[in-house]
């Protein structure tokens, strides 16, 4: 065991440092004095200060947070339909169609999306603005919901659901009953992920947003095309920050509760 | 009642927003470009009827594609660098995937977070960091420089290179996360046995740890393969005006050069590349499940 | 004192709660249950025995609501429930796996069912607190399911399924994911609430000891048939064919032709150059018609010598004993090579044991012993 153990060690060492070195460089020089971003010249948050007075950018994320809070709660709901269906619905006219609607935009590249869904809006004469990239972003992103709801609702008790029939609900209040509160973690993991997956979206947004309406991403990469620039590193600090606290959050969460439920069995099998 | 519109909801968002314009790419790459807004003939109008619409469709946009060896050189170099890139991820990923599977219990869901952590991170940022380190003054030449390795700066920005480099930092995780979970399943005693039965460590390796993980290795592969194919903002932002990638012609020629319709043929043409892969894929996916059960 | 006989099904005039008419479930091309009609009466405590795929489930699970026959009618209370679905009808089921909601308090599970009828507050109250009396759970009633043990999680789930007072209560396998000891203890605490609650349970299960112990009648089904239906100590003793004699119990089947010989009396030719065995019985059986007696290792007498006026006596070697504490099984080989499998309660210390490897030895058995079963 000792000697794969110095391999473990270096390849785990090596693999962090890789993941991990870019994003803390970028960090670090987000707090450099200099316009220059390779050349550390002291410490300031004056670049923070810039971006905070940068109407563009403030825009810009107001946007995005607007589309993402629509999209993927739209896509939450229907991508819990979709994948209710896809568990639950047995068969159906075309469901061999469904599934491949559900499963094709997760292996398509955005730019085709994106250009197909610029040619429809065109196609219908829908003007490019917040509505036209809600829409885009829901529609791709409905297809992760479901896929992280229905891998939790295919190992879901179906016994659970005919108590509840059993017991007097109706479909309806069996799903709002027990369905539902059991497969909510799920639920909003699948609403985290479409929240993300729009936040970070460049491609689709490109094609399918209007003058009116410019994502963050959309300004981030046209500013970025022209260089490395000590505002951008701001600007990513404030969102690595936000995912980072998040992402240790809930999984601090998650053990917590992972430990307690443990504990809980182990007593119970005591009694 | 209540089930049929539990099933059109979705079903029908997605027609609209999914297969619709699906099929209007696939119509107006058969279009001719044409100077109007928008830029194509013909449009479809029901006066005229389905018969006169389908006559005036023709193949010239494929044909076009494969006379300007500008089409079938950024194919030829989309497929080169996604497969060369997935090679890559695969050798850096799989020692982590290892490692961490290897890695003492307690240790594991620290890991597996520190994995996903930067997969939560802005795919932008992630290639944005790599536009500091690779520049001609960038941190990897200031290191370089002041080990002595090297006595100039080297050229790594808009070269394929840094494409690799940035496609390898976007996707490890993609290619870790299903090995580790190959890796994981394993059951530890499987090596301890190829020991006892005369194996080297290395040979257990090869003839036990390997066959094992296939399916987690063919899964991340794909992981990586597939969206690298089609892949726009790594060759925009790290890749040089000689890098050519499908994704990023497909970009200009609808923005710069407004040619819809050879847009949208370089789109179908791009679809067609990514049906085998997809196909494998989900086979893979399929026959994974099938042994789980 | 005479106790009442619980029998309503010798009772011509007793009409049964629950009837199967001609039901047939098909499943694509698999029939579960093939033809079915069976009548079940009101405080019966009903077990459906018979190994797994043999339509049990099936047949509890078109009672719920969650199957629904193909051909056939099923009638509760002298009315067709076909149209009606799970929760409006007046039958509620113990599942396998519990299915308790691990969302809600143990209190809130048993009260899940009571709320959906719209009770009062106080209704409820009074009602959850009776149920969690009669299962003993009352201090477990702000628990979750996953902070309580096997066998109250089992309680838990058998008391939200009476809460409701339902005219029938099915249980699927309810005793099946607890351990020997907590199962036979169970076994008579569900005997005891059935008795109290006065409702019908129809239990399905793949134990032919726990059907044997809980129920008044047993119906032993295999391919979507029901073999036989009868009192548990009728399916032991008077089984009416092979697969009933067999399924239950260990039986020795002995395979010959049946040649009258007086009065209910019948000689079973069952080898060549072998004695023929005498067998008395009731159902009558033609001059050379195949049958299997079937008679259980506890009715075989073990002995050293031939005993004096057995009705059946044969000589053989002992091949092997399994000692099992209480009693022992002797397997003795008869010089045709068909063994035989004799029981002994094990009154003395095993050292004291009469018997051992490779002695010979005697079996015998009375004329009305074994049942004689026609192919």
């Amino acid at each position: 065991m000792n000697r794969m153990s110095w391999f473990n060690t270096v390849s785990l060492s090596l693999g962090f440092a890789f993941l991990y070195i870019p994003m803390v460089i970028l960090v670090i020089f987000s707090f450099n004095e200099s316009k220059l971003v390779t050349v550390w010249a002291g410490f300031s948050t004056k670049w923070y200060g810039e971006l905070m007075q940068n109407e563009a950018f403030l825009n810009a994320a107001w946007v995005t947070i607007k589309v993402a809070v629509f999209s993927s709660t739209i896509a939450t709901v229907l991508g819990t339909m979709a994948a209710y269906v896809m568990v639950r619905g047995g068969r159906f006219f075309g469901r061999t169609l469904f599934s491949g609607m559900i499963y094709a935009p997760l292996v398509m590249p955005e730019v085709i999306t994106g250009l197909s869904l610029l040619l429809l809006f065109i196609g219908i004469g829908l003007d490019r603005g917040v509505l036209t990239i809600v829409l885009a972003h829901t529609t791709f992103s409905m297809c992760y919901v479901s896929v992280v709801v229905s891998s939790r609702l295919v190992t879901f008790d179906r016994s659970l659901e005919e108590a509840a029939l059993d017991l007097g609900c109706s479909p309806a209040e069996a799903f709002r009953l027990v369905t539902l509160p059991i497969i909510a973690p799920a639920v909003i993991s699948g609403w985290l992920l479409a929240f993300t997956l729009s936040l970070d979206d460049l491609v689709i947004a490109s094609f399918t947003s209007g003058p009116a309406a410019t994502t963050l991403p959309i300004k981030i990469f046209s500013a970025v095309r022209l260089g490395v620039s000590p505002e951008i590193n701001a600007l990513s600090t404030i969102m690595i920050a936000i995912v980072t606290v998040g992402v240790i959050t809930t999984s601090l969460v998650t053990k917590h509760q992972m430990v307690r439920q443990k504990r809980d069995e182990q007593e119970a099998a005591r009694t | 009642m209540r089930r049929f519109a539990l099933i059109s909801i979705p079903y029908l968002w997605l027609l609209a927003l999914f297969l619709v314009p699906f099929a209007i790419v696939l119509k107006i790459s058969l279009s001719d470009v044409a100077l109007a807004r928008p830029p194509y003939m013909p449009q479809f109008d029901w006066a005229t009827g389905l018969w006169a619409f389908l006559s005036e469709l023709d193949f010239e946009n494929f044909v076009w594609l494969t006379q300007d060896d500008l089409y079938w050189k950024a194919y030829l170099s989309s497929l080169q660098i996604a497969f060369f890139s997935t090679l890559l991820t695969l050798l850096a990923g799989y020692p982590i995937a290892y490692g961490m599977a290897r890695a003492p219990e307690e240790w594991r869901a620290t890991l597996m977070m520190l994995v996903i952590l930067p997969f939560w991170t802005s795919f932008l940022i992630r290639v944005y960091a790599w536009m500091g380190i690779l520049s001609n003054e960038g941190f990897l030449n200031q290191a370089l420089l002041w080990l002595g390795v090297i006595n100039e700066p080297l050229t790594i920005l808009n070269t394929n290179t840094a494409v690799y480099i940035g496609v390898v930092y976007t996707y490890l995780p993609f290619m870790i996360l299903p090995i580790y979970a190959a890796l994981e399943r394993m059951d530890d005693s499987l090596i301890e046995a190829a020991e006892d039965l005369g194996c080297s460590r290395l040979s257990a390796f090869w003839l036990v740890t390997v066959p094992l993980s296939k399916s987690g290795i063919v899964a991340g592969c794909f992981l990586v393969f597939i969206p690298t194919l089609g892949e726009f903002v790594i060759p925009s932002l790290l890749g040089g005006s000689d890098t050519l990638m499908i994704g990023k012609v497909l970009w200009e020629e609808f923005f710069s050069n407004r040619d819809w319709p050879v847009a949208s043929a370089v789109a179908v043409v791009l679809l067609l590349l990514l049906i085998v892969p997809i196909v494998l894929f989900q086979r893979n996916q399929q026959k994974q499940q099938e042994a789980e059960q | 004192m005479t106790l009442p006989v619980f029998e309503p099904w010798n009772d011509p005039e007793a009409k049964p709660l629950i009837e199967f008419q001609n039901v047939t479930k098909r499943f694509g091309d698999f029939t579960a249950i093939d033809d079915l009609t069976i009548g079940i009466y009101e405080r019966e405590f009903f077990a459906l025995l018979g190994p797994s795929g043999c339509g049990k489930t099936t047949l509890m699970r078109m009672l719920a609501g969650f199957e629904t026959p193909t051909e056939g009618k099923i009638f509760l209370s002298g009315q067709d429930i076909a149209p009606v679905p799970p929760n409006k009808r007046a039958v509620n089921m113990m599942f396998q796996s519990y299915a308790l909601f691990p969302h809600l308090s143990i209190w809130d599970n048993i009260a899940f069912g009571l709320k959906r009828e719209g009770q009062s507050k106080a209704e409820i109250e009074t009602r959850v607190s009776d149920m969690l009396r009669l299962t003993r759970l009352e201090k477990f009633a702000r628990r979750k399911p996953h902070q309580i043990s096997g066998g109250q999680r089992q309680r838990v789930a058998l008391a939200r399924s009476l809460a409701k007072a339902p005219k029938l209560l099915l249980l699927d396998e309810p005793l099946g994911a607890l351990d020997k000891k907590l199962r036979q203890d169970t076994q008579f605490e569900l005997m005891d609430i059935q008795e109290k609650t006065g409702t019908t349970f129809v239990i399905v299960t793949h134990d032919q000891e726990e059907a044997m112990t809980v129920a008044s009648r047993v119906a032993v089904m295999d391919n979507g048939k029901i073999i036989q239906v009868a009192t548990p100590a009728d399916i032991y003793e008077a089984p009416n064919s092979t697969y009933v004699a067999d399924f239950i119990g260990d039986v020795n089947l002995i395979e010959g032709t049946v040649k009258p010989t007086g009065d209910a009396t019948y000689a079973l030719h069952w080898r060549e150059g072998a004695e023929p065995l005498t067998v008395k019985t009731a159902t009558g059986f033609s001059d050379g018609q195949t049958a299997h007696l079937a008679i259980r290792p506890e009715k075989v007498t073990i002995s050293a010598e031939r005993p004096d006026g057995a009705d059946n006596a044969v000589e053989g070697k002992v091949l092997d004993i399994a000692y099992l504490g209480n009693i022992s099984t002797y397997h003795v080989e008869l010089p045709s090579g068909v063994v035989i499998k004799a029981q002994t309660a094990n009154t003395r210390r095993i050292s004291r044991r009469a018997f051992t490897w490779e002695d010979t030895v005697w079996l015998s058995w009375t004329a009305t012993a074994g049942v004689l079963l026609a192919d």
